[in-house]
Formats: structure tokens, C-alpha cells, sequence
């Protein structure tokens, strides 16, 4: 009997599942430690306020109390670091205040932590935080760039003029303003990105522990890149060595950018295990989530596209203002910069662009990386952009795409805002998509809709994205504190099922499966008989986690190059035992042959000889097969497609419905197609998410009103289509594996899709997001422009 | 949420005399009740747990559907009887919430929490209801007195609840896109109490009749009835999700949407 397929390009089930879905996951609230106390989080209610008194006595006599600390107790400890510094127009730095890991002085947004309580309860730790007597001094709110940057604004950070981070632009003004002269027509949009709130299935928990025996540091979390957290916690906050640190990120129930970030929590929970000697576990409720986990998106922007009188596109210029919230988030500054305006060539050859980014403090929660981080904030703006442009011009939307497409004899492309594209196939994603679509079915359909009263629109979106931002010697020089590598240990043991340790973290996108099926193609070892190890800086090496769409481009590639160094090994070993040259063995299916010969060793074979080396050549091969390796790309990776979205509108109402959504991306190759389409589908619900419904809802002084799932819409079954998810794919050209990455693509490349499709179901010009039916039906009653 | 005793009496009597202590609370599916005390909103000295005392279960008769306080929702929108009697009713209690909160959640706990946005209140103004409790029989009309506010007095205990059978009814819901709650719910009935037209989720106060339309609708039974019949929006609901201007379009929407159902 044949063993069933389990390579590359094989639905494999999913071997993790069964332990999620049957409640037998380890996730950090799962774990306690003994003689753990709680801790609880007394947060600010106000947006921006002076503290003028803290009086801890009574909750500190309160039942079980086993300690309070307030900002005071960290005013001389390290903020949390911002792992990103931008440079403004005249070459100085961002502004970067710091950012207390328990306020001080002052709360700047709703969620602040004023103080901590811990008990040996967690409800001992919640009633004595209420006993906690707090004195604030409200200041003046605001929670949009808009408010934040009118004159006379009440300023957020002392250190941040104006409350502007930074003024940062990108490209070549002089060129643009010179095309925009000369061009036939010149074409303006205003957009809003909405602000978003990432609500993983899974809040965050920190769980500190300390062994007061060795002096070693345990930190149990909720994180996509327990290294990164390792290294700023400890070289940037606390002052501890990583060798006396460690730090497991074990099951994490969902991320989606939210768990990257270092946050105060964590730093809180590990310091305060030092100082009393017990474990000390932290669990946000749904409510903290909200008003503490790292918001997304929030840009308001004006972009311009001069074209000629073909419509060819001659000029991009692009003015956007993107809200930090009341601090800088780890990697926050490199979103509306280097993730967002390195992007906005789009798929298009736009000769010349020019992008100006202001970056804005409000009294808001941090705003950083979420699914997609910029990518979906550089393709809503472009797509809708040119979708107006074939309004304005009469030029159809699908002719005016194809007309200025990157050619597919042009890569790679070098775009004028500093990206080069290796690979990509723009006509091929359009055309699938359309069939997939029935596109040219749709006046049909519309007509058919019209009869029965309700409007119909088609929206296209073909995006671009960019994913494993790379390499480490670039992002260096664009503000990188960090780099952006990847590294796999490959334990083959004795009997030849194999072990990998990955830098990267698995948070629900199956890495459990994915790579082991890499390994299966690899090196011939059955699917059963591969691990993954990752979340754990006790086993694997030094990694840089999960998130851009990085695991299988970066993560995956370093496996390649680690089983490439086995697959040497082996051949000098086969060679050694079947008495021939290391040149002539060839490794295929498994097995070591001599070539031209049916001479053979096989896997489980060579793995055992490395490890009892009787008759081995040991004066030049060292025992043991286990190797690992570091793979800094030379590239980021393109994955790009077409997304069309077919929507139905209830003008009595407003309500949109999805009627059809088709996505057919190019992520290059694929491991597991079914894991493929889950993640693609996954991405266009939080796409459509965005379009339609959600939106972080904030008082004009900052004031929180989405803060519970009562207000805050998240996309539920019933508000979606079966998501058609096809692929066309170009393979990546400088990784070994040829994949791009397919995690965030349903997130870019869907919310001007349906925003498109609502636009031409209305015949207007635009909407921002999300398009609740209310506004909806203010657009066709006329009440407002959208 | 803070520490509290826990009750769960046998008989009526026992309930009730549970119910005198200071602070008490009564749980019947604790779909409201436990997300209160779990954000610490309310702080009982004692919960008194109705699930030990019956309550359940659906009669029909020629004239009315009689349903057990404690009866849950996704029991009433499966009874095949209450399908035959009143179809409105069971399509409104198929409607509430997901299909978890159906299970637990019980038509005497959302008459008695009479939240602004539950379906169940519009049902039994609309209806003419009968709410029956412990000591008395309460009259729909007489019974909701505000959002969260009833007539019921301390110790009192809805028992079941009867309502008459209508001609022709529809529950229409136009529902909140994040909390699922009723944005604006209308319940049509021409039925013994006469045409009557009741709104939830969108009044401040919340479940009202809305006079216009049941005066248009008396005069002749169709959804065209209500074209131009207009809303007043001074004591609607405005927030996040819809103004009232909105609220009071819908309504009219909603409405005619409902009529049409009814046939």
C-alpha cells in the first residue's frame, strides 16, 4: 500500500487541530505555577489626565493583598521600547517619548494601567482594586490626528511638539509636481482608513515566574515572537540577562500583529516575580482587550493620480496623517512609513511618486501592525484611487488596470518608491478572478437585481502587498532595531523521525502541519514522524517570531538550508558505507543511492549510523545529524491578485449584502492548499470586516464607545459568502522555496473590493469605511456625500 | 463578580421568602443577569435560582398560548403548537439572541428584565398579554413602565404568561449588527386588544405602541397603509449604530415589512 501524499502541495489535515478544538490546547492561562498569586490592573476610565494622588492603604489591608505598585514604583526602570526609529524630512529623529510601563504623572488614553494589585486571589486582587483611592485631574482629549493637530491642542507628550511623532515623505516631489503639470488630467481622492481593534479569540496573559535558587526568570505568554520579547524586555525594560530569561509563548489562540508587540503587562508580571519571589499571572478580560491590545490602521489621506488622456498614470501623490494613539507601539512607527508608502506603486507602473507621512499622538490606545500593517492602508488608497480615476475619465475600471499593469517581461520591476518586485503576474490574477467571478455575467445579474428593488454593484481590487520584510542589512538602515532573519534547527534522531525548532510561532496559521510537510518533501521522512517545536527561548534558537506573512518565505527557507546541510551530511556518510564517492550519491524519495546503481541507504539508515558511528568515516564527518541554519533573504517577497466582490444593496434599508466574493491571489508556492485557502478566507473575513462593519468608535475626547462586542461589530458567519479562493501563482525567485506568503492577502487585497463594489452599486464617487447600513442609506436618500 | 449566596428553592413559597432578603436577585436563564455580575454591575447578597420550580412548558387553547415563565426560547420557536397558534411568537423566539442564549434564556426572565431591546416585550404589548405572577395577573399594558422597569414589585415572580391568539401577526427584527439585540423590532397583531403596532430597540423608554400606525393599519390592513406615516424621533435611541432619524426610517420599514409577513 502506497503511503498517502504528504508533500508539498498536499491538503494535509491539520494535525493541531485536534487538540484545539477538543479543549486540550496549552495556552498561557492553562498554565499555573506553584504558589501563584493575581494580578489585577487598575486602568484609567479617562482619556487624559493628570494623577495627583495615589492612596494604596486600604486596599493594601485588604484580604489577600500581597502587593500594590503604581508608576512610581517603575519611574526609574526602562519604558517599553519602540523597535522602529523614522527620520522626519530634515533628517532628525522621530519624537519618541517614553512610555511608562505603569503610568506616571499622567494617563493618556482609556485603558492606561494606574496600578496593579496583587493578590492571592484574583478576586481578592479586583476587590482590593477597587478599594484603591485615586485622585485624576482631567486635561483636555482628542482622539483624532485632525483635533490633535489644530493649534492650541492640548499636548500629550511634552517631548512631542504639535503632537506630531514625526514628518516623514518618500519619493520624488520635484518630478511629481513636475508631472503634475504637464498632465491631461489630475485626479483627487480624500480617504479614511478606519481604526480597528484586532480581537483575537484569545486575550493576553502574562504569566512571571522567578527561581530565587538560580536567579532564573520565567515569562509564560501570549506571543507571536517570544525572542523579540525576550530581547526587549530584558536588554531595554528590566535590565536582565538573557541567559537568565526565558520566555514561552506556548499555544496562542490568535494574533493577528496585536500579540508582536512588547507590552507593559509582561515587564510588570516578571519584575514583580523577582521582587516577591512568587509566580505573579495577569489574564486580560475581554473589556482590557480592548482598551490595552494594540489597535490597527486610523489614516486619513488625500491622494492624487495625474494622468494623460489614454489614462496612463504619470504621478501619485499621496498626503497622509496616521494616528500612534497615546504612544509609540513596538513597531508602530514603520507601519505609515515603510510598510505602507514603500507600496504604493500598487501594481502599477506610476513613473513617479511622492508620499508625505505625518505621524500623530492622541488620546487614543497605541495604534501598530494589524493583519496586513499598511499594506491594506496603501491598497485601499490606491484602488479606490484608480477606480475614481476610471470615473473621472469614463475609461473602465478593468481596461484602466490593465493599461498601466506592470508588464510581465518587466521584472524584476524597480517601483520610485524604493521596492523592486521580482516576480509577479498581474493579467493572470485579473483574468482568473473575472471568470471565477463571471464577471461579464454581472449586467445579467444586476438587472435581474433591479427588477426586484435592490441595487447591485461589482468591485475589483488588483493589490499588491509586500511580505518577510527583508533583509536585515536594509531594514537597518531604514530604522530597524531589530533584525528580520529567520533560523531552523533540524534534529534528525537515531531512528530518523526528525525534530525542528523554529524561530517562527504558529498562533492558528498550522505551522504544525505545514512545515512538516516540508520536511516530508524534503528529506522523505513520513509526515508522522516530523515535530515542529517553536515559542519556547529554552529550545529554539534565536528567532524572530511571526507576522508580514514571514513564517514559510523566511521561516521555511532557513528549514531548506538547515535539511540541505542534513542531505550533505548524509551523502558523505551513504558514501562512506556504500564504498563510493560523495559526488556519486544522490538523494531521492528518502534514500541515499549511488547513482546509476540500485545501491541504496536509507534515511532511517544514515540517521542511525550518524548517531552509533561504528563504521563511519569519523576523521573527516562528525557524529550526529542535526543542523541548523540562518536565512537572512535578499528580498521582501510580492504576493499580489484580484479580488472581485459582488454586493447587493436593500436601498430601504442600506444594508449590503454580499452576494459573491472570488479571491485569486499569487502567493507563490504552496505547501498545504487547504491551509491556503483557510488563511485567504480568513483574511477577507477580517477584509470585509473592515469594509462593512467595524470601526473603534472614540468620543471627540477620546472616550472609548466600542468597547465591548455589544458596539463593536466583528464579522459573524451569517454576514459572509462562501469565499471563493483560487491561486495563479509566479514563484518568489530568491528563496529556495519560491513561496511569497499568503497570511495577510485576504486582508490587503478585499476592503477596496467591496467599498468598490458599494461605490458602483451606488454610482458614487466614494465612502469610507466601515459602510454601515446607515450610512448607506444617508448616501441614497441624499442626507450625505459618503 | 463579588461573592453572593446561592439559592435554589424547591416550591414558590420557598423562592419567594428567599427573595425578602436585602439586595436579593432572582436567575431564571441568567443570560442578562450573569454578564451584570461578572462586570461587577450588581452586587446581590443572594441569587435565587428558579430553575428547581417547573414553570415550563407550553398549553394551547382556543383562545390563547399559555407558556411557563421558565420556559426557554429555543423551546417556544421549536413547539409545533405555538407554530400552529401564534407563528409570530415563534419566529420571534427564534430570533433572540444565538443559539446558546436560547437555550438558557426564558421568556419570564426577558419579560422581567424588560431590557429596551428584547424581543419578548413587543410580543406581549402587541399581544395583549397576560402576565401572571405569584400574587396576580398583570394586564401588557399596565406592565412595562420603562426600560428595566416593570410593574412587578419586590418578591414577585412571573409564573407564565398568556397571549391571546391573533387573526394575523409578524415579529420583523432588524437587528443590531454587533450586540444582535433589536436596532428596531416590530411586532404587528390584529388580534382581540384590536391592531396593534409595537416597537423595541429603538425608544429610549423602551417597548412602545406606535399609534399612528396601528390607526393607519385599523383603517385597512396593508403594508401600503403606512407609506408616509411618520415617526417621531424625539424619544428614539441615537448612538453609534444609528441615529434616530435612522431608527425612525426604520421603523417604518420594519414595519411594513411586518405587515406584509402577516399576510
Amino acid at each position: 500500500m502506497n503511503a498517502p501524499f504528504e508533500g508539498i502541495g498536499a491538503s494535509v489535515r491539520r494535525k493541531e487541530d485536534l487538540r484545539f478544538i477538543s479543549g486540550r490546547g496549552n495556552y498561557t492561562d492553562d498554565i499555573n505555577r506553584p504558589h501563584q498569586t493575581y494580578m489585577v490592573i487598575k486602568r484609567s476610565d479617562r482619556p487624559h489626565a493628570k494623577i495627583i494622588s495615589i492612596d494604596t492603604s486600604v486596599a493594601m489591608a485588604a484580604p489577600g493583598v500581597v502587593a500594590i505598585y503604581t508608576g512610581d514604583d517603575f519611574a526609574n526602570i526602562g519604558g517599553l521600547p519602540c523597535g522602529w526609529q523614522i527620520h522626519n524630512k530634515d533628517g532628525s529623529p522621530m519624537a519618541e517619548p517614553k512610555h511608562p510601563v505603569i503610568a506616571h504623572g499622567k494617563v493618556r488614553h482609556v485603558g492606561d494601567p494606574i496600578a496593579v494589585v496583587i493578590a492571592e486571589t484574583k478576586q481578592q486582587a479586583r476587590n482590593a482594586a477597587e478599594l484603591l483611592e485615586i485622585n485624576l485631574e482631567d486635561l483636555p482629549g482628542v482622539a483624532t490626528t485632525t483635533d490633535a493637530l489644530k493649534p492650541g491642542a492640548t499636548l500629550i507628550h511634552d517631548e512631542a511638539a504639535g503632537n506630531v511623532c514625526y514628518d516623514w515623505h518618500l519619493g520624488d516631489a520635484d518630478a511629481v509636481a513636475a508631472a503634475f503639470k504637464s498632465a491631461h488630467k489630475v485626479v483627487t481622492l480624500d480617504l479614511e482608513n478606519n481604526r480597528l481593534i484586532p480581537n483575537a479569540m484569545e486575550p493576553r496573559v502574562a504569566l512571571g515566574d522567578y527561581d530565587r535558587h538560580t536567579g532564573d526568570y520565567t515569562l509564560y505568554t501570549t506571543s507571536q515572537n517570544p525572542h523579540v520579547i525576550r530581547l526587549l524586555m530584558g536588554a531595554f525594560v528590566l535590565g536582565l540577562p538573557e541567559h537568565k530569561l526565558r520566555v514561552v509563548a506556548p499555544d496562542v489562540g490568535g494574533g493577528f500583529g496585536s500579540k508582536i508587540y512588547h507590552y507593559a503587562e509582561e515587564a510588570i508580571v516578571t519584575w514583580a516575580a523577582g521582587k516577591l519571589g512568587r509566580p505573579v499571572k495577569w489574564t486580560a478580560d475581554r473589556s482590557e482587550s480592548f482598551m490595552s491590545d494594540a489597535h490597527g490602521r486610523d489614516h486619513v489621506s488625500t491622494a492624487q493620480m495625474a494622468v494623460d488622456a489614454s489614462g496612463k498614470f504619470l504621478a501619485l501623490k499621496v498626503h497622509t496623517v496616521a494616528n500612534m494613539g497615546a504612544y509609540l507601539s513596538t513597531f508602530a512607527p514603520a507601519v505609515p512609513t515603510y510598510l505602507y508608502a514603500t507600496l504604493l506603486a500598487g501594481t502599477y507602473t506610476t513613473p513617479v511618486i511622492y508620499v508625505e507621512v505625518k505621524a500623530v499622538f492622541t488620546n487614543t490606545v497605541p495604534v501598530d501592525a494589524y493583519r496586513g500593517a499598511g499594506r491594506p492602508e496603501a491598497t485601499f488608497l490606491i484602488e479606490r484611487l484608480v477606480d475614481a480615476v476610471a470615473l473621472d475619465t469614463g475609461i473602465d475600471k478593468i481596461e484602466l488596470r490593465r493599461k498601466n499593469f506592470i508588464p510581465i517581461d518587466a521584472f524584476p520591476y524597480q517601483t520610485p518608491v524604493a521596492l523592486q518586485y521580482d516576480s509577479g503576474n498581474y493579467f493572470a490574477t485579473l483574468d482568473a478572478a473575472m471568470k471565477a467571478a463571471d464577471y461579464n455575467g454581472f449586467p445579467a445579474r444586476k438587472a435581474a437585481a433591479a427588477a426586484k428593488g435592490k441595487l447591485r454593484g461589482i468591485g475589483v481590487s488588483t493589490y499588491l502587498e509586500a511580505c518577510g520584510i527583508a533583509p536585515s542589512k536594509v531594514v537597518g538602515s531604514l530604522g530597524a532595531r531589530a533584525g528580520l532573519y529567520e533560523v531552523a534547527n533540524i534534529r534528525v534522531h537515531p531512528t530518523g523521525s526528525v525534530t525542528v525548532f523554529t524561530g517562527t510561532h504558529s498562533h492558528g496559521q498550522g505551522h504544525e502541519t505545514t512545515m512538516a510537510q516540508l520536511v516530508t518533501d524534503q528529506l522523505g521522512v513520513p509526515f508522522s514522524q516530523v515535530d515542529i517545536v517553536h515559542g519556547d527561548t529554552s529550545k529554539i534558537p534565536f528567532g524572530m517570531g511571526t507576522y508580514g506573512s514571514r513564517s514559510l518565505a523566511v521561516g521555511g527557507s532557513a528549514m531548506v538550508k538547515a535539511m540541505d546541510k542534513i542531505i550533505a551530511k548524509g551523502k558523505k556518510i551513504a558514501a562512506h558505507l556504500l564504498e563510493a564517492s560523495p559526488e556519486d550519491i544522490e538523494f531521492k524519495n528518502g534514500n541515499f543511492s549511488v547513482a546509476g546503481t540500485d545501491r541504496s541507504k536509507s534515511f532511517g539508515e544514515i540517521a542511525l549510523t550518524a548517531y552509533v558511528p561504528h563504521n563511519y568515516p569519523i576523521e573527516t564527518v562528525e557524529p550526529g545529524l542535526d543542523e541548523t541554519a540562518f536565512y537572512d533573504p535578499m528580498n521582501f517577497t510580492f504576493p499580489g491578485g484580484c479580488h472581485i466582490c459582488e454586493v447587493e444593496i436593500d436601498p430601504e434599508t442600506g444594508v449590503t449584502s454580499i452576494i459573491n466574493f472570488n479571491a485569486v491571489d499569487d502567493v507563490g508556492r504552496v505547501i498545504n492548499p487547504m491551509i491556503v485557502e483557510g488563511q485567504v478566507q480568513g483574511g477577507v473575513a477580517q477584509g470585509i470586516g473592515q469594509a462593512l462593519m467595524e470601526n473603534a468608535a472614540y468620543d471627540a475626547s477620546g472616550q472609548l464607545l466600542s468597547g465591548s462586542f455589544m458596539d463593536y461589530t466583528m464579522p459573524r458567519a451569517d454576514d459572509l459568502v462562501n469565499i471563493t479562493v483560487g491561486t495563479e501563482n509566479t514563484m518568489c525567485t530568491h528563496n529556495p522555496l519560491g513561496s511569497k506568503g499568503c497570511g495577510e492577502v485576504g486582508a490587503i487585497g478585499s476592503p477596496p473590493a467591496v467599498i468598490n463594489a458599494i461605490c458602483d452599486a451606488l454610482k458614487i464617487r466614494h465612502m469610507n469605511m466601515p459602510a454601515t447600513a446607515e450610512k448607506v442609506w444617508s448616501i441614497i436618500n441624499g442626507r450625505s456625500a459618503g | 463578580m463579588y461573592d453572593f449566596a446561592y439559592e435554589k428553592p424547591a416550591s414558590l413559597a420557598d423562592a419567594v421568602a428567599a427573595l425578602g432578603h436585602e439586595d436579593a436577585k432572582v436567575i431564571a436563564g441568567g443570560m442578562t443577569l450573569i454578564p451584570v455580575l461578572k462586570q461587577r454591575l450588581n452586587k446581590p447578597s443572594v441569587v435565587v435560582d428558579l430553575s428547581g420550580l417547573g414553570m415550563t412548558g407550553i398549553t394551547v387553547t382556543d383562545e390563547s398560548v399559555i407558556i411557563g415563565a421558565m420556559t426557554t426560547h429555543a423551546t417556544v420557536a421549536a413547539s409545533a403548537a405555538v407554530k400552529r397558534a401564534i407563528p409570530a411568537l415563534a419566529t420571534l423566539a427564534g430570533l433572540i439572541g444565538d443559539k446558546e442564549v436560547r437555550h438558557r434564556g426564558t421568556i419570564g426572565g426577558s419579560l422581567a428584565n424588560n431590557d429596551p431591546a428584547a424581543d419578548y416585550p413587543s410580543a406581549a404589548l402587541a399581544l395583549g398579554a397576560t402576565i401572571n405572577t405569584n400574587t396576580r395577573s398583570i394586564n401588557a399594558d399596565d406592565y412595562f413602565q420603562g426600560m428595566f422597569t416593570t410593574a412587578l414589585e419586590a418578591g414577585e415572580v412571573i409564573t407564565s404568561v398568556v397571549f391571546p391568539i391573533p387573526a394575523k401577526a409578524a415579529y420583523v427584527k432588524f437587528k443590531n449588527p454587533a450586540s444582535r439585540y433589536a436596532m428596531v423590532g416590530v411586532f404587528v397583531a390584529k388580534g382581540p386588544a384590536g391592531v396593534r403596532v409595537t416597537i423595541t430597540g429603538a425608544g429610549q423608554n423602551g417597548v412602545f405602541r406606535h399609534i399612528g400606525f396601528e390607526h393607519a393599519l385599523a383603517a385597512k390592513w396593508s403594508a401600503d397603509s403606512l407609506t408616509g406615516v411618520a415617526t417621531s424621533q424625539d424619544d428614539l435611541n441615537s448612538d453609534i449604530h444609528a441615529s434616530a432619524e435612522y431608527r425612525a426610517h426604520l421603523c417604518n420599514v420594519v414595519a411594513k415589512r411586518a405587515v406584509a409577513a402577516a399576510g
